[in-house]
């Protein structure tokens, strides 16, 4: 069974004060996301991510397409007892402490007296938030907000967690602690939703990603996939400084960084390259192929869609929804 | 469902309490034992009349401002904090959520209500030295006044879930004054004829009837209130609440959270 469904949702928007007119926010969208996996929504700020999650949450009703979270139609109440979120940078009854407020959210949740009781300090352990007995939330920093944020987004044991942008606010050690529950959440079975426009976050830790841009999906794919596609070139990196004429000749492109070099050459050369190293008793370090990176893959699917190709990728992805390649490669 | 709703409706109340809206008490408290001191100094045998006046008009106008200014933010100060996402997020119907809100702000009017009624007994009990059995109908007006705050609270959800809290304070804030005259207006429309007729009695029946639910002055004089006039306000109050309450929760049910 499939964890998240999405079938053609989109949400198109009437602006103007006088003559209304519409705006399309997001054009039919197919995704499927699969149990306990790490999926990562990646898009630039505007491109629809927010839409997406909240039409999935309920909060903003889509102008057409459904969707199936956990098997069920994603409207149905009962569906979000299994479902956590949290909203990008979360704002919380100000006037609660973080373990009132997570009483709270157990209570809606239906969560009993007893688990709550025992989850509640657990959870907060879990994001590092153990010194904030009776502190109310409006002394607490941003990156604390986040925390609370994410201890109510899995508060419940939730099967499915939505996170939008949950690194948002966090300094380079809380991004980490993030990445890590992330990662035990998906070692616990759960899947993970979650939108960013940070590419090493979801590089670091997404099985799949879906890239998202004006509204239009650009492409969907497992990140080693997406990152696998040698470009017919090889990194050579040798130690020292020296930079041998048999190599330029190569036709290598060199950079000495302190006490190594590294060289780009065509992947034919790359025996060539070795037997000229060799010939200069120089110490090789490696020989990497040069793959895509996720950044570059991203750049790439942002670009202008030429009109006939968003017919063909719009068919091509609503008929595949899923598991391979992206339409635009 | 219905514990949802209780838990909604605590969460309502303790941001009440929290947010010192309760601190009206102490200016209520001021006032009344001024007013108590001023006028058992001045009037002659009507010590009493002033002070149920005075003390049960300044409970009604104390928890007026409370639920407009409270209940024009119980949905749109959510929406713009963003506190919604993480509510509707889970189980919650959005219905459940109108109607815990209307609870727990009508909780904190009643508690609010019933600390200041003890003012105004208190106050009585100093210019009257003893309490005498009409007192009882003071009562009747509190509950009276409850009636009131529930139609304003809903009026204000209601008026929220489509405008801005400016404007909800303002089509509440003129209801209340348009209602406090709705007797006035029915016989001002008795008096017209065509089209202005029609126009004031459509109004006189479309506003509420706050004036029917006005005894102070009856009960400031001692004036019986009868058992049907209660029955009637109480159904009367009731009918009007749940009728602007589903109109709130139509609107918000259809509401897109941008």
């Amino acid at each position: 069974m499939s964890a998240i469904e999405i079938l053609g949702l989109e949400k198109t928007y009437m602006v103007g004060f006088w003559r209304k007119r519409p705006k399309r926010a997001l054009q039919p969208l197919h995704l499927t996301v699969e149990e306990g996996e790490i999926f990562g929504f990646l898009g630039p700020n505007g491109a629809g991510k927010t839409t997406t999650l909240k039409m999935l949450m309920g909060l903003v009703f889509p102008t057409g397409g459904t969707a199936r979270i956990l098997g069920h139609e994603w409207t149905d109440p009962e569906v979000k007892a299994q479902i956590g979120f949290l909203p990008e940078q979360p704002y919380f009854y100000d006037y609660l402490t973080a373990h009132e407020l997570l009483d709270y959210y157990g209570q809606l949740s239906g969560v009993t007296a007893v688990d709550r009781k025992r989850r509640i300090p657990e959870v907060l352990a879990r994001v590092g938030l153990t010194d904030v007995k009776g502190v109310q939330l409006r002394k607490f920093s941003k990156g604390m907000l986040q925390r609370a944020g994410i201890a109510q987004a899995i508060l419940h044991d939730p099967k499915l967690v939505f996170f939008d942008e949950p690194m948002s606010g966090l300094d380079p050690l809380g991004r980490r602690e993030v990445r890590d529950l992330m990662e035990q959440l998906k070692q616990e079975g759960k899947t993970v939703f979650f939108s960013t426009h940070i590419l090493s976050d979801a590089e670091a830790l997404c099985d799949r990603v879906a890239i998202i841009h004006k509204g239009e999906l650009r492409g969907v794919g497992a990140v080693e996939e997406l990152t696998s596609s040698v470009q017919g070139k090889v990194e050579v990196v040798w130690q020292g400084t020296l930079v041998p004429a048999s190599m330029k000749s190569l036709g290598a492109d060199c950079h000495v960084t302190g006490d190594t070099v590294r060289a780009v050459i065509a992947e034919n050369q790359q025996d060539a390259a070795i037997d000229a190293l060799r010939r200069e008793r120089i110490r090789l370090i490696a020989i990497t192929p040069l793959r895509t990176s996720l950044e570059e893959y991203f750049v790439e699917k942002l670009q202008p869609v030429p009109t006939a190709a968003v017919t063909t990728m719009s068919t091509a992805v609503g008929s595949a929804t899923g598991s391979a390649m992206g339409s635009r490669k | 469902m219905t514990s949802r709703i209780v838990h909604i409706a605590s969460n309502t109340f303790r941001e009440a309490v929290r947010d010192r809206v309760l601190y009206n008490l102490i200016g209520f408290a001021l006032l009344l034992s001024g007013a108590a001191i001023f006028v058992g100094q001045i009037s002659i045998d009507i010590e009493r009349l002033v002070v149920v006046n005075l003390g049960l008009t300044a409970v009604s106008l104390f928890g007026v401002v409370i639920a407009i200014f409270i209940g024009i933010g119980l949905v749109s100060k959510e929406i713009e904090k963003r506190t919604l996402y993480t509510v509707l997020s889970r189980p919650v119907c959005r219905w459940e959520f109108i109607v815990g809100k209307f609870f727990g702000l009508a909780g904190t009017l009643v508690v609010n209500t019933f600390f200041m009624a003890i003012g105004v007994f208190g106050a009585l009990l100093y210019v009257a030295h003893k309490f005498s059995v009409p007192d009882a109908q003071i009562l009747v007006a509190l509950y009276f006044i409850i009636l009131e705050f529930l139609i304003i609270c809903s009026l204000a959800l209601l008026f929220s879930s489509f405008s801005s809290p400016l404007l909800s304070a303002v089509f509440a804030f003129s209801l209340f004054v348009i209602g406090s005259f709705a007797d006035d207006l029915r016989g001002f429309a008795g008096l017209t004829h065509g089209f202005t007729r029609w126009f004031a009695t459509g109004a006189a029946y479309l506003v509420p009837n706050f004036s029917a639910l006005n005894v102070i002055s009856a009960v400031a004089h001692q004036q019986p209130l009868g058992a049907s006039l209660v029955l009637q306000n109480t159904a009367y109050a009731l009918l009007y609440t749940v009728t602007a309450l589903s109109g709130a929760v139509l609107i918000f049910d259809r509401k897109n959270l941008k």
